[in-house]
């Protein structure tokens, strides 16, 4: 074993030969965190005394869900024979809706560690990822994960993994984070086998920002990757896509507290804050250049964010709009992805329609905003981009069912998405039948291996973000994990599907599918409504219709008795903080007409989380 | 388990009352409840404030009705303190808890510390609860001669397997005896019932209707079974032994309760209760006390109060209580003092559950655009909001919780 290293080699003074930079490659629970933070304390950046679980991931929620949304990049000393060592570890999203973030971390580095739980096998999203690695060139080092796990098939894994990638299975790491077996093994094999980074030190200066985050306390802090030249201290850098200046205030590396240096060498890793606050004005894939001495040509790969799943946020208490308002600028300020803009719905009031990049993302803002403002939200149905034609001539973009055009319709075209699966050959049947379902096309199937099969489906966006995901974790007992790429679009036969309370439309449940599927969508949508709008002083049909026509009806039975309790010896009080205990529930409810529909129902009824109302 | 008790400030240990209660007092009439906490057995439904003998921890159902007098000597100056004019009582009430528990020279005692201290005015309406097995014609002979008017039978089913699922162990054959003894010794006669307990019929209740009306009583109360938290029947529920009462069958069986009762000649004047109609008053008029807002002391654990946008409650422990009364102290333990908007809901509260119903002037201009759409919902009597009543209709009566909520909307 390696023992940590004596003296780190200093920041802006570091020979590239003796840099290191990786990433770490793994799906959700496989364990990355777990190891990222055993390297920290075999490296002695963390001591142990100070070591909290799982130290890179710094949110809540990131914490709570053992996913990782912000990258950061530890620096890290390492001893390999007589020579000492930098290894900038980059921490990347695991998520397939943070695609683009994973690419730039991915630029970002020379080698990637590909970690796979050697219980579970290599899953959809990070072979993804591992492609990406591969056309960004990098050197993959496999490792097989959790091996003290009683399940662990580590022999079987290794086959998989030799298959994949080449080599031999004996070349495959087996590491337990957990318990620290072979991770000093793993950390003199990314000395050894990943290549130094190679820049050119005397050119102008270019760094990739592969992370942007904003914190309350500092502004924006940006962290780079120095491709070629030198960042220093006090120095005033441009962003090459805006041409904006800003004077370097601090500039860094993290290991893991941020350590103020006096800039950054060629091929190293860390951060710098300019006193910006808004992360739009240091934007993930951009590159930084000084103002003095500006470079020509900006580094490849840049990409404005392109939101593709459309929902609409309302408050469940009106009065919480401006609320709403200012923690979407606030989030705003770190969350370069997220669109937003207001909008009116009759069955919710007030609120915004927010584009984000996908399902994960959706789920972190509204946690996020329920979490740190306090805010009690309504989500309406995630939606997609139609691109609808009239006979007319005229082109709309639709991300809002309720902008569906009423009149004559010549084509509605969506966007598609290339999909992977992979999961045990069992379940190819049922994910077919799903993906079928969903109007999707089969585009090729491999083995994995000997048991384990990735299926390609060319499939509608609008059709995955529709309770795809939990449909196929349901269908194939967790088992099947997905990818997905944006493939074009398509024009489908798709119409809209009002749904009626009492007679009037709740735009909230309004969406646009296919003309197939639009039986099924109303029998579903006043089916759930039935079950979960509580009863009312007064029968209340619920209907579904494509324009005039009504396509499948349900009611509600009207209410017949409430509470009829015995006054308790005179406990006035207690009956009056029932009565405020009621008013304070219909506070929480929305009025769609005469009918009082609870908040819960709207998110049970848009998420699918069906559970048989109260009947009391 | 008994309930919770509400929270809110802290009262006083000398009990003291600020001089706002005198506010309107001459309009207002003063009562007495007594709260008599001790029980044979605890019925699997119940969370009323009572303790069966193991769970007193030290106190004394003996020692109980010196402590209450001492509290009624305690009322009586903590009401001279506040310069409130004597009133005497209109009306008394003992209830528990069984008080029929305790001695009948206990109650006459009570009673007549109460008579001692502020006086009873002529034709008072003086009552107690009673359980079918815990009095003899002797007792309530004595009752009587003590100054008792009214006694309140805790009658619940005359169904055998409804009784035993509510865990009442009286047997129903008793019934007609105890109401004859009552009313050989002069006494007016209450029969409360419970309705929708879990595997009671219809027809279970109406045998219970037909049997209660049977008696002749003078008054009917009839509460739906409410599964309170903590109690043994929300456990069963919970574990899946019993089911759960039904909304719809509860309301059924109310409906059926008002047509039995109403052919009975008894008309509804609480949401709960029925009075015989004729000549003489027979409603509870300290039942109404409640509802129409009046003042009213409540000795004993956990005991309410009410006077002048006051209300208080004791503390719940008999053996707390004891301590209380024993170290000279009010034993008080959270009080209220009502806001003037405060008031103002109470009273729409209230008052919308009995048949004299709400003025339509109590309401917020608010409040008087929901009217016209309960009308049309039929939860309010049409006639009587003409005439400036907010008046409850059958299904209203039902529903009176959401009648209250519209009446209040903001």
């Amino acid at each position: 074993m390696s023992p940590r290293a004596l003296k780190a080699l200093e920041p802006a003074a570091t020979d590239p030969a003796f840099i290191r930079n990786f990433c770490i490659i793994a799906h959700i629970d496989h364990g990355k965190s777990t190891l990222a933070d055993r390297m920290l304390s075999i490296t002695g950046v963390v001591d142990d005394r100070s070591m909290r679980a799982q130290y890179l991931d710094r949110m809540d929620i990131e914490r709570e869900r053992g996913i990782t949304i912000k990258s950061q990049a530890v620096r890290m000393p390492w001893q390999l024979g007589a020579d000492t060592f930098a290894l900038n570890m980059i921490d990347t999203p695991g998520h397939v809706d943070f695609t683009y973030e994973v690419s730039r971390s991915l630029a970002a580095c020379e080698g990637a560690i590909l970690l796979v739980d050697a219980a579970q096998g290599i899953e959809a999203q990070t072979l993804a990822n591992l492609y990406l690695a591969l056309e960004n060139d990098l050197t993959i080092i496999p490792v097989l994960n959790k091996i003290d796990l009683p399940a662990a098939e580590p022999e079987k894994y290794a086959k998989e993994l030799a298959s994949l990638i080449g080599g031999h299975p004996d070349d495959v790491l087996k590491v337990s984070g957990k318990t620290g077996v072979g991770v000093s093994e793993l950390l003199d094999r990314v000395t050894q086998l990943i290549p130094p980074p190679v820049g050119d030190p005397t050119a102008a200066a270019r760094a990739m920002i592969f992370d942007s985050v904003y914190d309350s306390y500092r502004g924006v802090v940006t962290y780079v990757r120095m491709i070629d030249g030198k960042l220093n201290a006090r120095e005033k850098i441009q962003m090459m896509s805006t041409r904006a200046v800003h004077d370097i205030l601090e500039i860094g590396v993290s290991s893991p507290e941020p350590v103020a240096t006096k800039g950054l060498g060629v091929g190293e890793v860390g951060y710098l804050i300019t006193g910006v606050k808004d992360v739009r004005q240091s934007k993930v894939g951009d590159t930084i250049t000084t103002a003095a001495k500006p470079a020509t040509q900006a580094l490849a790969g840049y990409t404005e964010p392109k939101p593709m799943v459309f929902s609409g946020l309302y408050p469940i208490d009106g009065s919480d709009y401006p609320l709403l308002r200012e923690a979407l600028d606030k989030l705003k300020l770190s969350d370069a992805a997220l669109v937003y803009e207001p909008e009116t719905s009759v069955a919710l009031g007030f609120g915004f329609r927010c584009g984000f990049l996908g399902l994960l993302h959706l789920e972190i803002v509204t946690e996020r905003l329920d979490r740190e403002f306090g805010l009690d939200l309504i989500t309406t149905a995630p939606s997609v981009i139609y691109e609808v034609t009239t006979d007319d001539k005229k082109t709309i973009t639709v991300t809002n069912p309720s902008e569906f055009p009423g009149g004559k319709i010549a084509s509605v075209a969506e966007p598609m998405v290339k999909s992977a699966i992979l999961a045990p050959k069992d379940y190819v049947g049922v994910i077919m039948e799903l993906c079928q379902g969903r109007r999707g096309t089969l585009l090729g199937m491999d083995y994995l291996g000997e048991d384990r099969v990735e299926i390609r489906y060319r499939m509608p966006l609008g059709e995955i973000v529709f309770d795809f995901f939990d449909q196929l974790k349901s269908r194939t007992a967790g088992y099947a994990s997905l990818d997905y790429e944006p493939d074009g679009e398509a024009t489908a036969d798709l119409v809209k599907v009002d749904i009626l309370l009492q007679g009037e439309q709740v735009d909230a449940f309004s969406a646009i599918v296919h003309r197939d599927k639009a039986y099924a969508y109303g029998v579903l949508m006043t089916g759930r409504l039935r079950e979960l709008i509580p009863r009312q002083q007064f029968e209340v049909p619920i209907q579904a219709a494509i324009g005039a026509r009504i396509i499948a009806r349900e009611s509600i039975r009207a209410m017949r008795k409430d509470v009829l309790a015995k006054c308790y010896g005179g406990d006035i009080t207690r009956k009056r903080k029932l009565l405020e205990k009621q008013k304070e529930g219909k506070k929480r409810m929305k009025m769609v007409g005469r009918v009082e529909v609870p908040q819960e129902a709207f998110i049970a009824a848009l998420s699918g989380d069906v559970e048989k109302k109260d009947k009391k | 388990m008994p309930s919770a008790l509400p929270i809110a400030d802290p009262a006083p240990l000398d009990g003291l009352l600020p001089d706002s209660v005198r506010q309107g007092a001459e309009t207002r009439a003063f009562g007495v409840y007594l709260h008599v906490p001790f029980c044979r057995v605890r019925c699997g439904y119940c969370d009323f404030n009572t303790y069966t003998a193991d769970e007193l921890r030290g106190a004394k159902r003996s020692d109980y009705a010196g402590q209450a007098i001492a509290e009624i000597a305690l009322a009586r100056r903590v009401l001279e303190r506040a310069q409130l004019a004597p009133r005497p009582a209109s009306t008394v009430f003992f209830g528990g808890g069984t008080p029929t528990m305790l001695p009948v020279t206990d109650l006459a005692d009570m009673l007549g510390a109460v008579r001692d201290a502020w006086g009873l005015v002529p034709g008072a309406e003086v009552t107690t609860e009673a359980n079918p097995d815990s009095v003899d014609a002797g007792y309530l002979r004595s009752l009587r001669e003590a100054g008792f008017t009214r006694v309140s039978f805790g009658m619940q089913s005359a169904v055998p397997r409804v009784l035993a699922t509510l865990e009442r162990t009286h047997d129903p054959a008793r019934i007609p005896l105890v109401v004859a003894w009552a009313r050989e010794a002069g006494l007016e006669v209450s029969l409360d019932l419970i309705y929708g307990t879990p595997g009671e019929s219809i027809d279970d209740w109406r045998a219970s209707l037909d049997q209660a009306i049977a008696q002749e009583p003078d008054h009917v109360s009839a509460y739906a079974l409410i599964v309170e938290e903590g109690t043994k029947l929300a456990r069963q529920i919970a574990r899946g032994e019993v089911a759960a009462p039904g909304d719809d069958l509860q309301a059924d069986m109310y409906e059926l309760a008002d047509a039995v009762l109403g052919e009975a000649g008894f008309g509804w004047y609480e949401v709960s209760n029925w009075a015989r109609d004729g000549a003489a008053d027979h409603r509870s008029r300290h039942n109404l006390a409640y509802w129409q807002g009046h003042d009213w002391w409540g000795v004993g654990p956990g005991a309410h109060s009410h006077v002048g946008g006051v209300r208080w409650w004791n503390v719940k422990h008999p053996a707390a209580y004891a301590a209380r009364i024993l170290a000279g102290e009010s034993p008080a333990f959270g009080r209220e003092t009502l806001d003037d908007e405060t008031r103002r809901v109470e009273r729409v509260l209230l008052a919308t559950r009995i048949r004299e119903g709400l003025p339509i002037e109590a309401l917020t201009t608010q409040g008087r655009t929901s009217v016209a759409g309960l009308i049309a919902d039929e939860l309010v009597d049409a006639r009587a909001a003409l005439h400036g009543t907010i008046e409850l209709t059958l299904r209203g009566r039902l529903l009176a919780d959401a009648v209250v909520r519209r009446l209040l909307a903001e």
